[in-house]
């Protein structure tokens, strides 16, 4: 073992300078020798092959031949491993659908092995977040060197996980995740898991243009359009973090951003695409109107991600009329139900739809497609039923794609947990997750009706949504949709006054868990631009712009962690509340939104948001649903917690900054 | 001297096995692994394999019995653990087979799925055969040989 030493001393400063891990620091002298893996194989030959490699590699083995047994092993020990081996096809479990679950509970680093060596596959395998992908058979070669992704990972964490904006910690973790990502193969380790939200997110986004300690970057709605117009212009087959960035053209924009937030956009593609649940019975109820209205734009759901900004706008239009099926009437429906509600609470106020709009005025698009709302959107999509599907899908989705959401619903108040915790933000937040009542804001309350209502499966979500986040002023700042958009949140109180409008702040809560990250990032301040067009859109949309907004928020918040969800929440909020703004145009200020979203949301959302969300939101919510679970409920604390603090930080995130938002206001 | 003539022999059984394309370059990784500590690795490996997969293999031959409706996306399942299986004990002429044998399901084709799946169980047993016999031999020569070099 120390004749490793050597080699080691130099990942062994590493990780033991990370200290944060325990194995690591304590084997440090004899790293890599020691290294804690599980390996998790159906094949008993595999298997005792594998465990017999990596005992040459001096790492210290346990095999395991059900995914089930794995988890409760990783579960039972939570620092009792130090990286993951993982077969893909497993009878009892999906090896992707275990490395999401060890990405959001665990947030260590997981290797996928198969004999599939199809494109396809090894793609899955970096959507979901796997740091690597090895062809079977497996030589020993390659399990020398596994080691590394263990040492990245630390290296991205220990930059201070916690540190939303930090500066130092931006730039080391932008190296790190430039490293994680670009240095090993389909090295994603650092994005997927939770990490992503808090380091990545920070390291890689935090290049907002500017130097690398700046905050994240924003995924502003236009930015997002920029991105998502350069990835269909390339394919999303060929689209790279390169090339992307090229098309994109903009200045400050690090390749690192580019590519973390596509890895968020893939995830949540994948979640839209693979999700499209069920969750009618609730929405059902809900959406029918709004289902109706959704139809007509399937965009919805969709175009909440790249309109963002624009989709707001025209998810607003669009639910008022159409039901997007698709994700984008969700957005609409919040709005239209957040803002009927209390058009007038909003506190958007022209000012802060405005700010929304304009910068990151679609979180809720980008940022929903990302983590939640692309699921969402999908489900949207899919459920064509207008809102009904939403509430339902999103719940759905959220359910399903963040099961740590969910878990987070039920297991612990995160919601709650978080709002206590985090502060107002996150506050705001586990309430909405964890209980309706949460005082959050009425966000929670709302949500939760409109959750629960909506999607009877994740009473949680809506609690997400309620994002307690915004409901305080401070929401502005967080990433929360609903927070930022005061108005949103407002709405989302308000619309979701009974439960379409917790949907559409739930929603975004759904939502945003996956694009939290996007979200946090950015949206922060922008989930509220969406809503700007949203209240633009005027009153007509009302219709159930509650009620779709409220489908889908559920789910979306759901999905996202919290702190994805705050962004979602806002994200979606934005949206949602663009639509439900519309709708709820009469009642709410739509004249003052629409001043505000108007150029910025109007236009970009309008547009977009109802073609684009149709065709976004049906990938996005792939992706978003995989943040989500990602996510898990520390991720989505820390998410919060970040988002909060980014929030906080630049003050566009809140553009909408409503303040007002409590969502104490929601009635739900 | 009979030991060093004797691993020669099964230096000289094992290089026809490669040379018939039995076997690859996993079989070797195997043979590395093999040390003091686990002396007879790879033929345990190989035990291994061969009661695992014959499990499989009347798996496979189960659901081949339904001609009229062959389920092939099962069959492809099941073959796809046989191959991912037999690639990591290096078994080269059993892993192109389950290749074809998939290819035929994609195809839907149950002809030939059957016929391959003929071939492969043959390719199969043809190598069970030789590899016993070699392990046999090998531990009749006594310790591995690279414990045991000649002088």
């Amino acid at each position: 073992m120390n004749a490793k030493g050597p080699i080691m001393s130099t990942p062994t400063s590493s990780s033991a300078s990370k200290s944060s891990d325990t194995a690591a620091v304590t084997a440090a002298d004899q790293f890599p020798a020691g290294l804690r893996v599980l390996v998790v194989d159906d094949d008993p030959t595999c298997l005792v092959i594998l465990e017999r490699m990596l005992r040459a590699c001096l790492y210290e083995v346990t095999k395991c031949k059900r995914a089930e047994v794995a988890l409760s092993l990783l579960r039972g020990n939570k620092n009792g491993f130090d990286i993951v081996l993982s077969d893909v096809h497993m009878p009892d479990m999906d090896g992707f659908k275990l490395l999401e679950h060890i990405g959001l509970e665990m947030d260590l680093p997981v290797i996928m092995m198969s004999a599939d060596d199809g494109k396809d596959v090894v793609m899955k395998g970096v959507t979901h977040g796997a740091c690597d992908y090895l062809i079977k058979p497996v030589r020993i070669e390659a399990l020398k060197n596994i080691w590394q992704h263990v040492v990245r990972k630390r290296k991205n964490d220990g930059k201070d996980p916690d540190q939303s904006g930090g500066g130092d910690e931006g730039d080391q973790q932008l190296k790190g995740s430039d490293d994680a990502d670009y240095s090993s193969s389909a090295n994603e380790c650092k994005s997927t898991k939770k990490r992503r939200d808090q380091e990545d997110e920070d390291a890689e986004d935090r290049d907002d243009s500017s130097s690398l300690k700046r905050p994240r970057v924003v995924w502003s709605v236009e930015l997002h359009q920029q991105f998502m117009a350069a990835v269909n212009n390339l394919g999303i087959d060929k689209a790279v973090p390169k090339k992307i960035l090229e098309i994109m053209n903009v200045p400050g924009l690090t390749r690192e951003n580019v590519a973390s937030h596509l890895q968020k956009y893939r995830l949540y593609l994948r979640r839209v695409s693979g999700v499209s649940q069920p969750q009618n019975n609730l929405n059902s109820s809900f959406i029918s109107p709004y289902e109706s209205a959704y139809n007509a734009s399937s965009i919805n759901g969709i175009d909440l991600q790249t309109i963002s900004a624009h989709s707001l706008a025209k998810l607003q239009a669009g639910l008022g009329r159409s039901t997007a099926k698709v994700g984008v009437p969700m957005p609409l429906v919040e709005q239209k139900n957040l803002f009927s509600f209390e058009n007038s609470k909003l506190r958007f106020g022209e000012g802060q739809l405005q700010h929304m709009s304009s910068n990151k005025p679609m979180n809720l698009l980008h940022g929903i497609p990302t983590n939640m709302e692309p699921k969402q959107f999908a489900h949207w999509h899919q459920s064509t039923q207008s809102l009904g599907n939403l509430n339902m899908r999103f719940n759905a989705s959220a359910a399903q794609r963040n099961p740590f959401l969910m878990q987070m619903n039920h297991s612990q108040p995160r919601g709650q947990m978080l709002g206590e915790n985090t502060g107002s933000h996150i506050t705001r937040f586990p309430s909405s997750l964890v209980q309706p009542s949460g005082p959050n804001g009425i966000s929670n309350g709302a949500i939760e009706n409109g959750i629960t209502d909506t999607n009877n499966i994740t009473p949680q979500r809506s609690s997400l949504l309620s994002f307690p986040m915004n409901q305080t002023t401070d929401i502005s700042a967080s990433s929360f949709p609903l927070r930022s958009t005061p108005g949103i949140s407002n709405i989302t109180t308000k619309g979701m006054f009974h439960e379409e409008v917790t949907l559409g702040t739930k929603g975004s809560g759904g939502f945003f868990p996956s694009y939290d990250i996007f979200n946090e990032l950015h949206q922060k301040s922008h989930d509220w631009d969406p809503t700007n067009s949203g209240l633009t859109y005027d009153a007509s949309q009302h219709t159930n712009p509650l009620q779709g907004s409220f489908d889908v928020l559920p789910s979306i918040l759901g999905h996202q962690d919290f702190s994805s969800a705050q962004q979602t929440a806002e994200n979606r909020d934005t949206t949602l509340i663009g639509k439900g703004m519309v709708s709820m145009g009469d009642s709410m200020n739509l004249g003052n939104l629409q001043n505000v979203g108007q150029h910025h949301l109007n236009t970009s959302l309008i547009d977009n948001s109802a073609r684009v969300k149709a065709e976004k939101f049906p990938d996005p919510s792939s992706q978003n649903n995989l943040f989500l679970e990602q996510y898990g409920q520390d991720d989505l604390l820390s998410e919060l917690l970040k988002q909060q603090e980014g929030i906080g930080v630049g003050p566009i995130e809140n553009e909408f900054d409503f303040d007002g938002y409590s969502m104490d206001n929601i009635p739900v | 001297m009979d030991r060093n003539h004797s691993h020669r022999h099964l230096a000289a059984m094992k290089q026809s096995l490669f040379d018939q394309g039995l076997l690859d370059e996993q079989f070797i990784q195997l043979e590395e692994l093999q040390d003091d500590a686990n002396p007879n690795f790879v033929e345990e490996i190989v035990t291994l394999y061969y009661r695992d997969s014959s499990r499989l293999i009347s798996n496979i031959d189960q659901a081949l019995k339904e001609r009229n409706s062959m389920d092939f996306n099962k069959l492809d399942t099941l073959m796809h653990q046989f191959k991912g299986s037999s690639s990591s004990i290096g078994a080269k002429k059993v892993k192109a087979e389950c290749n074809l044998f998939r290819e035929y399901c994609m195809a839907g084709n149950a002809e030939g799925c059957i016929r391959s799946f003929q071939q492969l169980k043959k390719e199969y047993a043809a190598l069970k055969k030789k590899l016993e016999a070699y392990f046999q031999f090998a531990r009749q020569s006594g310790p591995s040989e690279t414990a045991c070099r000649p002088k």
